[in-house]
């Protein structure tokens, strides 16, 4: 498995010369300005800025200027909800990846909690075929662990895994039953496919929709304990551990979580973590307005939390950062907080998000923040984008001197309920390149003939 | 006090007493024979109910009258809510009517403070799910103010199920603001973690009640029994019913209402000449005509647009 289970649609491969730009790839040792020319759609040549000239560019290439800006390889989102099929009022295929182009993304993956729910081979084979047309940024695709999500009967593993499925998830929900994990791990040593777990004990849970604590007990807003997660984190990677098997967790929140991670980690077990940028970022002191831009699932934590997920980013017990895009319609977040929908859009804000916010003050180092944010799809088998000669073109360019107002020019996704909504970003993407071709132009970006490359 | 009452925190110590001024003097207009000033004549009042509520409506539909304001009061159940429509196109549809201001009662926290970006009106809480009830918490302290003057010094114990109740929250600020100090008790399973955030200190039993100046008692719903937040309301009882041979002598007892005699307060305790339960339905026509006052004639800004 790999480049074969992601789905877009055509596109002309890129010519392009890049001048003067700070190529960052932590993966490639490379931290230095360079001229990048890419020919075909893949990078032809890397060089000391000023060096590439002469015959080896044709003198149609589009070029920019881009002495100040960083190239970077361009982002990985694992963990996506594109609303197709049977939610297209909220996102669609073209507006979801459209968004992640517009955020610097060159692979997504998505969850299976559409309606009807990926859990068939037929309906699988309808998405790609639909991804094959709309996908602006190739996209990769779950199928669901369980039928319609229920928890009660496995899907046929095996031969979504041989239509495309890059793994399984419940996403949105648990797998509650410890049983019915334990047969979908065995299970997995046919169908192959990493396992991906939304962990939260219903039970736990209860009726809460906001993390429980200081900012609940204000508000009197039923909480949703740290423990609903944490327990089901370990409770999981220990039968992980039992069956050998492949596990991811997703969207880990809280201190609990990531200790558990850790330990079963130690322990030897095959398990991984993401983070998302709104719980590296915010906390449940933001959702003291009640504005429902602020509910997710899982909640915004407390200030400790943070503090837990940023330095499990950092040690890699979290091995990435996903968004969780998760756009729901306006007059379906325009309820009271605790009616409203669980999520928020992310794909045009995760990196900027994470960089104004931990790199520039200094908490993260830039090239470990890129790391992470390329690091989603290999969790999955895809490759990693790189910056080096010989390599398809995967790359983002970014302004990050240049400030901008989250929502202010528009959303690309088709729903608005950002979470970072208003709030005044660093980092502007000018360039996207996924796949070998030029997926997001700004104005901004300054290419002398862009009309011909698009 | 900003143009909407949403919160406690909406109100500083000075707006608070400002608020207890105003309605000193209503509650003299309460006593007369003809129990109504032109204050807001001309101007519409929407009571817009999503809950039932009997002494909250009614004393803001009595209040609003008494102002001389037009009122018109909508309850949820065969209303167009109930057909299905939004808040926000109720909320948009009745300000069509271009009322002064929109008192609002919901079963969801925020409600009151959304509803503010889609009307002119001012708008008042009258209880957010179990987020705040602030005029409650006003009439709480107007009736304290009333029998003790002051609630500076205050030692008020706050008992029973505070992690449903939204005039736990708003008594916890409002008294603090005041000068009080307040200690919550009641069940472990119905004290919610980390409220001492909220600047006050929880206890787990009665035992030292006798500390308390005030003792102000929840509503024990029957339902927390079936979501095994008590195994039995007769146990609950057992350990914090408030009653007489649990009272010393010169404790007040407050009580938001309706109370469940036997349950959370004895009947006797209720009766007592200790408890100020009927004073506090008094106050809440005066209070909610003061704080209608305070929005719509006091605030410079309506004044402005008025």
């Amino acid at each position: 498995m790999a480049a074969e289970k992601l789905f877009h649609r055509p596109a002309r491969p890129a010519e392009l010369l890049i001048r003067q730009v700070h190529v960052l790839d932590p993966r490639s040792g490379i931290d230095a300005p360079h001229d990048v020319l890419i020919r075909d759609g893949q990078i032809a040549e890397l060089g000391e800025p000023g060096a590439l000239t002469g015959d080896s560019i044709p003198p149609t290439t589009p070029e920019i200027e881009a002495a100040g800006k960083h190239l970077f390889p361009a982002f990985v989102d694992p963990h996506v909800h594109l609303r197709t099929p049977g939610q297209e009022y909220k996102e669609n295929i073209e507006t979801g990846t459209t968004a992640a182009a517009v955020g610097g993304f060159c692979q997504l993956i998505a969850m299976p909690n559409t309606s009807p729910t990926i859990d068939q081979v037929s309906v699988l084979k309808a998405l790609t075929a639909t991804a094959t047309e709309q996908a602006v940024v190739p996209t990769g695709f779950l199928a669901s662990i369980t039928i319609a999500l229920q928890g009660s009967e496995l899907t046929e593993m095996a031969a979504l895994s041989d239509t495309g499925a890059l793994g399984f998830t419940d996403d949105g929900r648990p797998v509650v039953s410890a049983g019915m994990l334990r047969k979908a791990l065995q299970y997995q040593r046919l169908a192959g496919g990493v396992i991906a777990l939304h962990e939260e004990d219903p039970a736990l849970s209860g009726e809460g929709v906001m993390h429980e604590g200081a900012v609940s007990a204000r508000l009197g807003v039923a909480g949703i304990p740290s423990i609903s997660e944490s327990t089901f984190v370990a409770r999981d990677a220990a039968i992980a551990r039992f069956e050998d098997a492949r596990v991811h967790f997703q969207h880990l929140s809280c201190v609990e979580s990531v200790e558990a991670l850790a330990a079963a980690r130690a322990a030897g077990a095959r398990v991984s973590g993401e983070a998302t940028p709104h719980h590296l970022t915010l906390t449940d002191e933001d959702v003291l307005g009640l504005d429902s831009n602020f509910k997710m699932n899982p909640p915004l934590r407390s200030e400790s939390d943070r503090q837990a997920v940023i330095e499990g980013l950092r040690t890699g017990v979290l091995e990435c950062i996903a968004t969780d895009h998760a756009p729901h319609a306006r007059h379906e977040k325009e309820m009271p907080f605790e009616q409203a929908p669980m999520g928020t859009t992310g794909l045009e804000t995760s990196f900027m998000a994470v960089y104004t916010t931990l790199v520039k003050p200094g908490v993260l180092p830039l090239s470990l923040v890129i790391e992470r944010m390329t690091a989603g799809g290999a969790l999955y088998g895809l490759p990693i984008p790189r910056i080096a000669t010989g390599e398809a073109a995967n790359v983002v360019l970014v302004d990050l001197e240049r400030e901008w107002v989250v929502g202010e020019g528009g959303y690309a996704s088709r729903s608005q309920n950002c979470c970072f909504h208003g709030r005044r970003l660093s980092g502007v993407v000018e360039l996207t390149v996924a796949a070998g071709s030029v997926v997001f132009a700004s104005r901004g970006a300054g290419i002398t003939t862009l009309t011909e490359v698009s | 006090m900003s143009r909407h009452l949403i919160s406690i925190d909406d109100l500083d110590r000075p707006g608070i007493e400002r608020i207890l001024d105003l309605a000193r003097s209503f509650a003299e207009v309460s006593g007369r024979e003809i129990k109504k000033v032109p204050a807001l004549k001309g101007r519409t009042i929407v009571n817009l109910f999503y809950e039932a509520s009997t002494r909250t409506s009614s004393s803001f539909e009595l209040a609003a009258k008494r102002l001389s304001a037009d009122v018109v009061s909508i309850r949820s159940a065969g209303s167009s809510v109930d057909k299905g429509e939004s808040l926000k196109d109720t909320v948009q549809t009745l300000s069509a009517y271009d009322p002064a201001a929109i008192v609002i009662r919901s079963p969801w926290a925020g409600a009151a403070q959304q509803i503010t970006g889609w009307t002119d009106a001012a708008v008042v809480n009258a209880g957010d799910g179990k987020h705040e009830h602030p005029t409650q918490a006003l009439l709480d302290v107007f009736t304290l103010t009333q029998a003790l003057g002051s609630l500076e010094g205050l030692n008020i114990w706050i008992v029973g199920d505070v992690m449903h109740s939204r005039v736990a929250r708003s008594d916890i600020l409002a008294f603090q603001r005041m000068g009080a100090t307040v200690t919550v008790c009641g069940p472990p399973t119905l004290i919610p973690r980390q409220i001492e955030a909220l600047g006050c200190s929880a206890q787990d039993t009665m035992a030292n009640l006798h500390e308390a100046d005030v003792v102000y008692v929840l509503r024990m719903q029957h339902e927390r029994m079936h979501d095994s937040y008590v195994p039995t309301l007769r146990e609950y009882a057992q350990r914090y019913q408030v009653n007489l041979p649990r009272l010393r002598e010169g404790q007040l007892v407050m009580h938001p209402g309706p109370v469940n005699r036997g349950v959370e307060m004895s009947g006797d305790a209720i009766d007592s000449a200790s408890s100020l339960i009927g004073a506090q339905v008094k106050s809440g026509v005066a209070v909610r005509m003061a704080v209608l006052y305070e929005l719509l004639v006091g605030a410079p800004v309506l004044q402005a647009v008025a």
